[in-house]
């Protein structure tokens, strides 16, 4: 079963009436799948109320990139939402929308469980992978702050700030206390980059201070990647910045089957959860109808149970998961 | 008797790196080449020892010139500076594993931006006696190892933020791109995939594949293609027999470098060479020192040995390399002798010994062949 508390919902939902709920479609595979997952939870009458916008990016005139006013206002008044797969154009001049979707809304930690599916088979169903990763989403080697400094020479700045590091350490640790998980590891390269990702690991042992029912150690960013393609079992919840989690998460989605199995939840500012699918557009599937919706099924569910609605998630999983 | 080399028709303008050019020092046949040697810390001693046992028995035409360099001689300036002069002279070097401490600039680091080693190549092949959860793996991961993330430039702007840069030049990664294209084509390989995190790094990560692309251009005959590497990652672990020759720019590869070691059995198997235009580096392809097992010979020293087998071939010495290759090849095949990380309890010591039985036994047949021959 996955485990869903993302954190403490503070929106305006209330048990036994019907939960308003954002969704944003997204492109591609996204509107086939949104749709097989609206009809699933109808199915299973869970008591969720769809509120759909359309999310695309506007160029504004100072060079930043926003979405429209109505899907951000939605999320903030619904303080929940689901998300398909969105599709960045490249060569337009702005940036990625789920870099935009990420700032707009301060989703500042960014949770991957990675679970062995039954009836999923791969090389490692039999270690029996359920690990977690918490990844920084906010900056790190994503600031998207670069420059030419000559023709030729081009400069990328990777910002750790003792803020970001220090939130989404406290994050991956209660995320551990609520759903009874026993160990978080930090991994870093603090060995090479010993000022930003030294700050991000000093910040996550003073945290580890606090919460002295959970085992915490660090682990060299190549030494993990090792041995969770060795022996994934040993893994728990992990905590990492930015790059590394994106990375890194996708890697442990290859080890249960790749990204069509992989759920995801964002952390937002006062209790805001946004989740989505991770995987891409898979234009060429539109109209062949053949997108997974298996993700963001997973991701709903996650979702579901963050709103207490764990038997309602349990009924929809039931069925794939045995 | 040495094996011809026969290298295949280049379509290159220029020959890059000291592997196409071949080894330049210019020792004759018959004569000893003289090796840099820098065994470095925890079971690296260890390792070397099978390495200098091994040459020793084939009776290579190779002398070690040994330089002791640990984390305790590290911050010795005369010491560093004398190990980076021995392999500027000898143009060629076998290297354990250096500890991963002191200052700003880890001597690993230090060592590539010295000798601009710049080309960085992993070997990562399966072996049919190492059960993993994949087989058929045989890729080649090159990296450029002097800039990029490892440029080591890091500042507390204000308290609480640090910067750290990243640089990309296009000097650098069009070197990198020609000489992946031209190891390929030397080694008779049929594609190069560059890997790489344009979609977010559009201007650094963008420069490097725009370069890849560019020099792409001028080999017709090897396949190219891009990829992300979170999706690399996943690929990595779901269908890894899909890679073939890939180039990334340097913290890329340690993404995805590390879980490749295990892929095919673990860091004990992995060879890795460095080259610059007028130097060769071999070394073990994922750097584990493993202090804590330091004098007990448990280290396996699979990874060392083919490394050195790669240099005997970079020395031009074919038959001893192929030799050292096929013996460890048939030791781990028979799966008698098993170092700790293959799931055994044999020692070093008695690693080395079952590849120099298999040499003798290599070298019978090869007698018994030619004898036949003469009969016929």
């Amino acid at each position: 079963m996955l485990s869903g508390r993302v954190c403490k919902l503070l929106g305006p939902a209330l048990a036994r009436h019907n939960h308003t709920v954002t969704l944003f479609p997204g492109d591609g595979i996204g509107p086939q799948i949104s749709s097989s997952v609206k009809e699933i939870f109808s199915a299973a009458d869970a008591p969720i109320e769809w509120e759909e916008h359309e999310v695309y990016p506007i160029l504004e005139k100072d060079g930043k990139t926003r979405i429209p006013q109505p899907a951000i206002d939605s999320i903030f008044k619904n303080k929940i939402g689901l998300k398909g797969p969105m599709r960045t154009a490249i060569g337009k001049g702005h940036v990625s929308l789920n870099l935009t979707i990420r700032r707009t809304f301060g989703l500042y930690a960014n949770v991957r469980p990675a679970k062995s599916v039954p009836g999923v088979t791969t090389p490692y169903s039999e270690n029996g992978v359920d690990c977690v990763i918490v990844r920084e989403n906010t900056e790190g080697e994503y600031s998207g702050i670069e420059h030419t400094v000559v023709p030729g020479v081009v400069q990328s700045v990777k910002l750790i700030t003792r803020d970001a590091s220090r939130n989404v350490a406290e994050y991956a640790f209660k995320y551990a206390r609520d759903n009874n998980r026993a160990n978080v590891v930090a991994l870093h390269k603090a060995n090479i980059m010993k000022m930003s990702d030294g700050m991000f690991l000093e910040q996550c042992r003073l945290v580890s201070e606090k919460y002295p029912d959970i085992k915490f150690r660090d682990m060299y960013l190549d030494s993990a990647c090792m041995k969770i393609v060795k022996d994934p079992g040993q893994f728990d919840v992990m905590v990492m910045p930015n790059l590394y989690g994106d990375i890194f998460s996708d890697l442990t989605a290859g080890l249960i089957g790749g990204l069509g199995l992989a759920p995801s939840g964002n952390m937002g500012r006062d209790g805001l959860a946004l989740y989505e699918a991770v995987h891409g557009t898979a234009d060429d599937l539109v109209e062949k109808n053949k997108g997974n919706p298996t993700a963001l099924l997973m991701s709903g569910l996650m979702m579901l149970r963050h709103l207490d609605l764990k038997a309602e998630a349990d009924k929809i999983e039931r069925p794939y998961s045995t | 008797m040495l094996r011809t080399l026969v290298r295949p028709a280049l379509s290159t303008v220029s020959k890059s790196a000291s592997t196409i050019s071949g080894f330049k020092s210019g020792t004759k046949y018959g004569g000893k080449t003289t090796v840099t040697l820098i065994p470095g810390d925890g079971v690296g001693p260890e390792i070397a020892e099978s390495v200098t046992t091994l040459f020793k028995e084939m009776s290579v035409p190779v002398e070690f010139e040994t330089i002791d360099l640990t984390k305790y001689t590290l911050n010795d300036e005369g010491a560093f500076n004398n190990a980076i002069t021995s392999l500027k002279r000898n143009g060629v070097g076998l290297k354990g594993v250096l500890n991963r401490s002191g200052d700003f600039r880890t001597h690993n680091v230090e060592f590539r931006g010295d000798l601009d080693t710049y080309a960085n190549v992993v070997r990562c092949m399966s072996f049919e006696g190492v059960k993993t959860h994949h087989s058929g793996i045989d890729l080649i991961a090159i990296r450029e190892n002097t800039e990029g993330e490892y440029s080591c430039l890091e500042h507390e702007s204000v308290s609480g933020v640090v910067e750290c840069l990243k640089v990309i030049t296009r000097e650098k990664s069009m070197r990198i791109a020609k000489f992946a294209f031209d190891y390929a084509l030397e080694h008779n390989r049929k594609k190069v995939t560059c890997i790489h995190k344009a979609n977010i790094m559009k201007l650094s990560d963008g420069l490097f594949k725009s370069c890849c692309a560019e020099t792409a251009k001028l080999y017709p005959s090897i396949d190219y293609d891009e990829q992300i590497v979170d999706n690399t990652c996943q690929q990595l672990v779901i269908n890894p027999q899909q890679f073939d020759v890939m180039v990334m720019p340097n913290l890329v590869r340690n993404r995805c470098i590390q879980p490749w070691s295990w892929l095919v059995g673990g860091a004990g198997l992995v060879p890795s060479k460095s080259f610059g235009d007028d130097i060769a580096v071999f070394e073990p392809g994922a750097r584990h020192t493993w202090m804590e097992m330091k004098g007990m010979y448990v280290a396996n020293p699979v990874a060392m040995v083919l490394s050195s087998a790669f240099m005997l071939k970079h020395l031009m010495l074919n038959e001893a390399g192929d030799n050292l290759i096929t013996a460890v090849k048939q030791v781990l095949n028979k799966r008698t002798c098993q170092t700790r990380d293959l799931g055994g309890n044999a020692t070093t010591r008695e690693m080395t010994r079952a590849i120099i039985s298999e040499l003798h036994e290599l070298h019978a047949r090869e007698r018994t062949e030619q004898a036949n021959l003469s009969n016929y």
